[in-house]
């Protein structure tokens, strides 16, 4: 019997990250949480906020390089060192291998997943300090960007809920 | 495992409600474990529930979202009206498979 004692009511997660490996599980966090009617919003920071750009959503792709568990060509195969990583259309290849896999196992495409969690009633945030930084305005976003958010407002959005920061 | 009295009928079901034997399954029995749920089936329910059952017998998996998406055609929004609050979850329950054992 799962533990009654306290049901998570909502959660925020942060995604900080632009890698195909560094976006999905705040994807995933966040619509396992709507899949199980807990509230949830997501907080897109720094590189985290490509996940939720138009023009380069559908382009992450995930680390080759700096990454000393990626093996090829599949998860119990060879480590890539980080000299063969870099080789032009490295992470272009790992990504399709990857995303071929995840088709299979009806995982979303990060597009996909984003128009799936706002349609699942999450809500989507962008941070505002980033928008400011790299100098982008809202009409840069997907429309599942409900707006831009400061850390005060996003704290406020997240009271009473866990944090989680990927 | 536990016995059920439902729908004037006994089913099997695990420690968290999903039947484990599908032959015990009808529309009847469906129509209890929905209310159960606090859910009164529609045409559009048993239309989510009509793809679940049939994909579940010829995969052997609850589909998730994106399959009913795609392949049944029902859009995210629409699950979750008439699912509110856990559509994979609460459809496979009332379907009469286990619960599903994916993360998305």
């Amino acid at each position: 019997m799962p533990n009654q004692a306290e049901k998570i009511q909502k959660v925020s997660i942060i995604v900080s990250r632009g890698t195909l490996d560094g976006v999905y599980p705040g994807l995933i966090l966040a619509n396992g949480a709507r899949m199980e009617g807990i509230e949830a919003n997501l907080f897109f920071t720094f590189f985290g906020l490509y996940a939720v750009l138009k023009r380069f959503n559908h382009k992450l792709r995930i680390a080759t390089v700096g990454n000393p568990a990626l093996r090829v060509p599949h998860a119990k195969g060879l480590p890539l060192p980080t000299l063969l990583g870099a080789l032009p259309g490295m992470a272009a290849l790992a990504t399709r291998m990857l995303q071929k896999q995840m088709d299979k196992l009806d995982i979303p495409s990060v597009p996909e997943f984003v128009e799936m969690i706002h349609d699942a009633g999450g809500h989507l945030y962008a941070c505002k300090a980033t928008v400011d930084l790299f100098r982008l305005s809202p009409e840069d976003f997907v429309p599942q960007v409900e707006r831009v958010l400061t850390v005060g407002d996003f704290y406020q959005l997240a009271a009473g809920g866990p944090i989680i920061f990927t | 495992m536990a016995q059920k009295h439902i729908a004037g009928t006994v089913i099997d079901v695990d420690e968290e409600g999903y039947m484990t034997n599908r032959t015990q399954w009808n529309r009847q029995v469906a129509e209890a474990l929905a209310q159960e749920l606090g859910i009164t089936l529609t045409p559009a329910h048993w239309k989510v529930l009509d793809f679940i059952d049939r994909d579940y017998r010829e995969r052997g998996v609850v589909p998730g979202i994106r399959r009913l998406n795609k392949v049944a055609g029902i859009p995210t929004k629409e699950l979750y009206a008439l699912f509110p609050d856990g559509p994979i979850k609460k459809a496979a329950k009332i379907a009469g498979c286990p619960k599903p054992a994916s993360c998305v």
